[in-house]
Parts: structure tokens; C-alpha cells; sequence
């Protein structure tokens, strides 16, 4: 069992390794959590589908030495994430800051989910109606006529 | 009515075809640079050839020029250098920023291959390339005779980009420069 347990573990451990390896030294975890945090945040600017934690680009490396710089100057990280704005813009931003320019990114999703659901009540309503009125009796006379010719037809043919 | 509802799903993933087919041919490598309309960056660096006095932005005031970031470890840098090269030779400014580069095997690049730059910055550890953004090499910033940043062009300049976009940037640059 213990064995079992340790090759768990070991296969943990090697999960992670998939991200860049550094060899910073942090004074907390707090610092090292932050860390983490803002390199995930971060768009690598020339390997445009990774952040700058996984990618081992030379950018992404000189990026991850400026986040340990400044947070060793101890700045927040919303100044952190600035100074990489100011530098290599708003694309550097996985979430991007909420601007005229972003809101589509934004709301659409709310907005297509609130006209889905709309959509669906409506609908559903719509045939609750329909049932709760019995359905026949949108039929006309002349078409209940021929729908009771048809199930006698049918009756006799079995 | 009811029939132009229920083509509305159609029509929606009509809408979408064609956002989809316009996304085929974007060109997604190029960023809108964030220094664009803002001072070059302040920086103070030695000069890539030995013995001569540190660069500071300074020195790119009073002239627009054209800041071309490279090093000899680039490819595209290599075939872009002749371009430069003619350029420098027709009259245009050019300073070259060496980024994260060997010194030595910079000045021997610069002997061989002719030196189109005329101010030569040298930035072995990439800090004034962090301050311009730049996240490869070649890449090359527009500067005014303010030493505002008024474009950035990245990759390779060739005599045909030249000739349709960039000399014409250039140009506007100097009319503006002239009283």
C-alpha cells in the first residue's frame, strides 16, 4: 500500500515538471504563490498560446526573471501586471482589464446564455399551453372528422 | 413570421462562416505595440564598438531614424541586414540596438557584413529590449526628431515592404522634421 502510495506520489511530481523549471529562491510562500500566480496570468508575447510560466522561451524567461526582480522590490501585482501592459500591451493580459474594446468579450457569453434561456421558457411555455388546452382542440371539424375516418380505417384493417 | 424564425439559425451560422473565413487570413503574429505615441525609452548603454562614449535616448533627438533591434544569433536579422545596408546608403538614420548578443561576435558582424547604424547600443542583457517590448529579433521602432516612438515594425524589412509601407512612414517623418 505504502508503495503504492509513493508511485502516486512520484507520478505527481512528475506532472509538474512539464512546466519551465527555474531556480528561484523566495523569502515566503506567499511571494512564491504570487509568483505563480502572475507568471500563469501572463501571455508569453512570442509563443502566443502559452503563459510565461510554461513556456521556455527566451521572452518568457526574461519576463519570469522581472516578475522575481520586482517582487523581491516588493511591488503589488497589480503594478507588476501594469508594467508588462505598458511594455508589451493589453495582449499580454490572459484576462483582459474591461474597456469598451473588451466588453463584447466580456458579456456575449452572459448575453447568449440569457437569450438561450429565454428561448427555452418561451418555448416551454409555449407548449405547456398547448397541452394543458388539450392539443385537439386546434383541430378543426372537418379535421377531426377525418382523423376519426383514419382510426377507423385502421381498426379495421388490424 | 414563424418562417423567418426558424432561419434565423441559418442566418447566424452564415454570420459566423464569415467571421470564421476573415479569421483565416489574419495575421495574428503581429502586435500592436504599446509604445506607439510614447518617448523612447530612457536608457544608457555602452556603444557596441570599444572605446566609444555610452548612448543615452538622447542622442536620438533632432533627426527621425528608424531604431533597429538585432543580434547575430537572429536568422531573419542576417537577411535583412543588406536592406539596411542600402538603406543607410540612400541617406536613411538607422541606429542599431545589438539585443542579448556576444560583443565580439557583434563587432565582427558589423566589420564583415558593413555597419549601416550609426549609433551602435549595445544591450547584452536585453534591459532597453524589455523596456521597447520587444520579444524577438528583428524588430524596428519609427522615432521621430522628438524621440516619440511613432511606429514599430516587426520582422524582416525588405526592399518590397520598403517600397509599399515603410518608406512612406519615413518620409512623413522627415517632411515633419523639416520647419
Amino acid at each position: 500500500m505504502k508503495l503504492l502510495m509513493a508511485l502516486f506520489a512520484a507520478m505527481l511530481i512528475s506532472l509538474s515538471a512539464t512546466a519551465a523549471i527555474d531556480t528561484y529562491e523566495f523569502d515566503s510562500e506567499e511571494q512564491r504563490a504570487r509568483f505563480y500566480y502572475l507568471s500563469s496570468e501572463l501571455r508569453c508575447p512570442k509563443c502566443q498560446n502559452q503563459n510565461i510560466a510554461d513556456s521556455n522561451s527566451p521572452i518568457a524567461n526574461d519576463l519570469r526573471r522581472e516578475i522575481y526582480r520586482m517582487l523581491q522590490e516588493d511591488r503589488s501585482n497589480d503594478q507588476i501586471v501594469d508594467f508588462m501592459v505598458e511594455r508589451y500591451g493589453e495582449f499580454v493580459r490572459y484576462r483582459p482589464a474591461l474597456t469598451a474594446q473588451t466588453a463584447v468579450l466580456w458579456f456575449a457569453p452572459a448575453v447568449f446564455l440569457l437569450v438561450g434561456l429565454f428561448a427555452l421558457i418561451f418555448m416551454l411555455r409555449r407548449r405547456q399551453k398547448a397541452y394543458k388546452t388539450g392539443g385537439t382542440e386546434q383541430l378543426s371539424a372537418e379535421e377531426q372528422q377525418r382523423l376519426k375516418s383514419l382510426l377507423e380505417k385502421k381498426d379495421r384493417n388490424d | 413570421m414563424k418562417r423567418a424564425l426558424l432561419m434565423l439559425p441559418l442566418a447566424l451560422f452564415l454570420l459566423m462562416l464569415v467571421f470564421l473565413f476573415r479569421g483565416l487570413y489574419l495575421d495574428n503574429d503581429e502586435l500592436p505595440s504599446a509604445l506607439v505615441g510614447k518617448r523612447f525609452p530612457a536608457f544608457t548603454l555602452p556603444s557596441v564598438e570599444a572605446g566609444e562614449a555610452p548612448v543615452t535616448e538622447q542622442d536620438l533627438l533632432g533627426q527621425p531614424s528608424l531604431v533597429n533591434v538585432w543580434a547575430t544569433w537572429c536568422v531573419a536579422c542576417r537577411v535583412e541586414h543588406p536592406v539596411l545596408n542600402k538603406l543607410a546608403a540612400e541617406g536613411v538614420v538607422i541606429h542599431g540596438v545589438n539585443y542579448k548578443d556576444d560583443t565580439e561576435a557583434a563587432r565582427k558582424w558589423l566589420r564583415d557584413l558593413h555597419d549601416p547604424y550609426q549609433l551602435n547600443i549595445s544591450d547584452p542583457e536585453g534591459l532597453l529590449g524589455l523596456d521597447l517590448g520587444v520579444y524577438g529579433a528583428p524588430e524596428t521602432f519609427f522615432v521621430d526628431a522628438d524621440g516619440v516612438i511613432r511606429y514599430k515594425f516587426i520582422g524582416v524589412i525588405d526592399e518590397r515592404i520598403w517600397e509599399s509601407d515603410l518608406a512612406g512612414r519615413y518620409q512623413a517623418l522627415v517632411d515633419e522634421a523639416q520647419p
